[in-house]
């Protein structure tokens, strides 16, 4: 790919990890902002960017005008938590996903290896067929978060087992896991009697960010920025680990601590994210690969542009999902597997030798 | 060898066995400061999992080793990385680091959990790149490198650590004569220059000619253990590897030297046997 090569030429891995921080952080962040601007001006009501501009400004103290009154509401009740929604559950699925083929030294690991997902999916379907999530609002994202953890719990208990852990075994027990809850789930959609419930969890299982409020930023985005600076904490131990078990021990590592610690903040920032918006595919598997290929494989530097690039993402996939087919409109989750998989697989051909070398 | 100089690392009565295998037999081992200790011994005598042991990575073992006088059990991790570096045999598979990132690595233990590497650490992993010749590696990935090359990043690596003692598990088996000359140059050179260094070293010709003191393990037992001189003889060579041989002083390279005359079995004959060869050996 040309732009390694550039990274390559300016001498972009040599440089202090703060600079490479710094400059990777304004080409995503400028991203995010740009594609967060646009995202706030497109929907059923059109509202030129200039107007966005004027609107942010004035939240922030300035004293603007030249918008109307809905279109104040419609970004700040509608569009914006929607966008913050996105970014933040693209924030965890980035970090998680470099974290996990981390720790997996797996290029295949991704953030619901662990059983996160099929937990999250889990609760939320319970929480759907026995008619709580009608009942109150968080219900729905309390149950996904709560089976999401425990099945993480659950693979890390079996894998833990006897006192002699092996990633190997967390693996294995992660897919018969993920394969014995989404039998749960799949006896659950098949047994339900009520149409309209059915439709709900199939719509959750493709995962969305539709309707999401302030509510879902205030109860996502405290979990998910505090894990992903737990894992920002140990991304030093993350590349050690990455070498071998002796390999960082030798070095140092506490290497079961430092383990326990990056896999239970990478559960809790993906569990926290499915709360909020399903299961998004593809997210976590293909941010970290075009990152890596990009700016290397330290975690310093991968672990916080993962974060930042899974938030462009997502708020890219999500603009496009529910305005390009308006009125409708489509998943995140959809749209995210729809392109993400034919850009991986072409990635995955144009630069076969580096992204099976991870 | 003076033993009043201060133990830098020594194990007593290590034993360690996996299941009803005994990897290591009541192995006694001490490096001074400023020693160069080489451990020999055939495939699969325990040379690896002593260096293991002796790094403070196997857990259920008997015996205790002591690192300037303390136990490593009571020493965090990153104390004994601190003061201990260890270079593995078979480079680990790298995933797309640079040269110099691994390098950098070898600065973890000394650096605390919210600090960024600085100039110094910086300074100090170039430096460790020169002493091995792999400056010009800077940028590449280790993917690209030879396994020599790769070793040679390894060693560095361990440098950056700067540790007080050096423990080396095979540092020559993938390098060729000039490298290996190298890369025990400058392992002689810091032993001189203060570093103890304990290595598992398969060549007997690089064991004898470049450490101070030799352990010559034999089935996870010591079979043998003091001056080259003292280790290497015709009898615990064919006690320990089941060939018979001479041993000589080489007359070019000043150390011991060992002529193998074959397996030890009937059709060998012993040692003593070989005039010609045993001829220039000085008492």
């Amino acid at each position: 790919m040309r732009t390694v090569r550039l990274t390559t030429l300016c001498g972009y891995r040599r440089m202090a990890v703060t600079s490479r921080l710094a400059i990777g952080a304004s080409v995503l962040l400028l991203l995010i902002l740009t594609s967060a601007a646009v995202s706030l001006s497109l929907g059923p009501v059109s509202i030129p960017v200039t107007h966005v501009a004027s609107i942010a400004l004035s939240s922030l103290g300035f004293d603007t005008a030249g918008f109307g009154n809905t279109e104040r509401l419609v970004i700040e009740q509608i569009r914006l938590p929607r966008i913050l929604v996105g970014a933040v559950v693209g924030v965890a699925l980035g970090v998680a996903g470099a974290t996990m083929q981390g720790l997996f030294r797996n290029p295949m690991a991704d953030p619901g290896i662990i059983g996160v997902s099929a937990g999250g999916a889990l609760g939320a379907v319970v929480a759907i067929a026995t008619g709580m999530a009608g009942l109150f609002f968080l219900a729905l994202p309390a149950f996904a978060f709560i089976g999401a953890m425990a099945a993480s719990f659950l693979v890390y208990g079996i894998a833990a087992v006897g006192g002699r852990f092996s990633m190997a075994t967390l693996l294995l027990a992660g897919v018969a896991v993920n394969a014995f809850l989404g039998a749960i789930v799949s006896a659950i959609i098949i047994l339900l009697p009520d149409n309209e419930a059915l439709r709900e969890i199939l719509f959750w299982l493709a995962g969305g960010l539709d309707s999401r409020s302030w509510e879902h930023v205030r109860i996502s985005a405290p979990l998910i920025l505090g894990g992903a600076a737990v894992i920002m904490l140990m991304a030093r131990d993350l590349n050690l680990l990455m070498l071998g078990d002796d390999e960082a021990r030798s070095m140092g590592v506490r290497v079961g601590m430092a383990r326990v610690i990056l896999l239970a903040a990478a559960a809790l920032v993906t569990g926290a994210a499915v709360a909020v918006s399903g299961t998004i595919a593809f997210v976590g598997l293909v941010t970290p690969h075009i990152l890596r290929l990009l700016i290397g494989p330290d975690h310093r530097v991968l672990i916080p542009m993962s974060a930042l690039g899974g938030a462009v993402f997502v708020t890219v996939a999500d603009t496009v999902a529910r305005t390009i087919i308006q009125p409708a409109e489509f998943r995140v989750g959809i749209l995210t597997a729809f392109v993400g998989a034919p850009f991986f697989i072409l990635l995955l051909i144009r630069n076969k030798r580096q992204v099976y070398s991870l | 060898m003076n033993s009043d100089r201060p133990q830098a690392l020594s194990a007593e009565g290590l034993s360690y066995s996996v299941g009803a295998q005994t990897l290591l037999d009541n192995v006694r081992l001490h490096a001074e400061r400023g020693q160069f200790v080489g451990i020999i011994g055939p495939n699969g005598a325990g040379k690896s999992t002593l260096l293991r042991a002796l790094s403070g990575m196997l857990r259920q073992q008997d015996g205790a080793v002591l690192l300037e006088g303390t136990d490593l059990r009571s020493m965090s991790s990153k104390d004994v990385a601190a003061s201990m570096a260890l270079v593995p045999q078979i480079a680990p598979y790298t995933h797309g680091f640079t040269s110099f990132e691994l390098v950098l690595m070898g600065r973890y233990p000394h650096l605390g959990r919210f600090q960024i590497e600085g100039r110094e650490d910086n300074r100090i992993t170039r430096d460790a790149m020169r002493q091995t010749d792999t400056e010009r590696f800077t940028d590449r990935t280790l993917d690209t490198l030879s396994g020599g090359e790769r070793q040679r990043v390894f060693v560095s690596r361990a440098l950056a650590q700067q540790p007080r003692i050096l423990l080396l598990d095979e540092p020559t088996s993938n390098l060729d004569v000039f490298h290996q000359l190298k890369v025990l140059d400058l392992v002689r050179q810091l032993v001189n220059e203060g570093l103890t260094a304990v290595a598992a070293i398969h060549d007997l010709h690089m064991a004898a000619r470049y450490c101070d003191r030799l352990v010559l393990l034999s089935s996870g037992r010591v079979l043998a253990e003091g001056t080259p001189e003292e280790v290497l003889t015709p009898k615990t060579i064919e006690a320990a590897f089941g060939v018979r041989c001479a041993v000589y002083r080489d007359p070019v390279a000043g150390s011991l030297a060992i002529s193998l005359i074959g397996p030890a079995d009937a059709d060998t004959p012993p040692a003593e046997k070989v005039p010609a060869i045993t001829q220039g050996v000085e008492p």
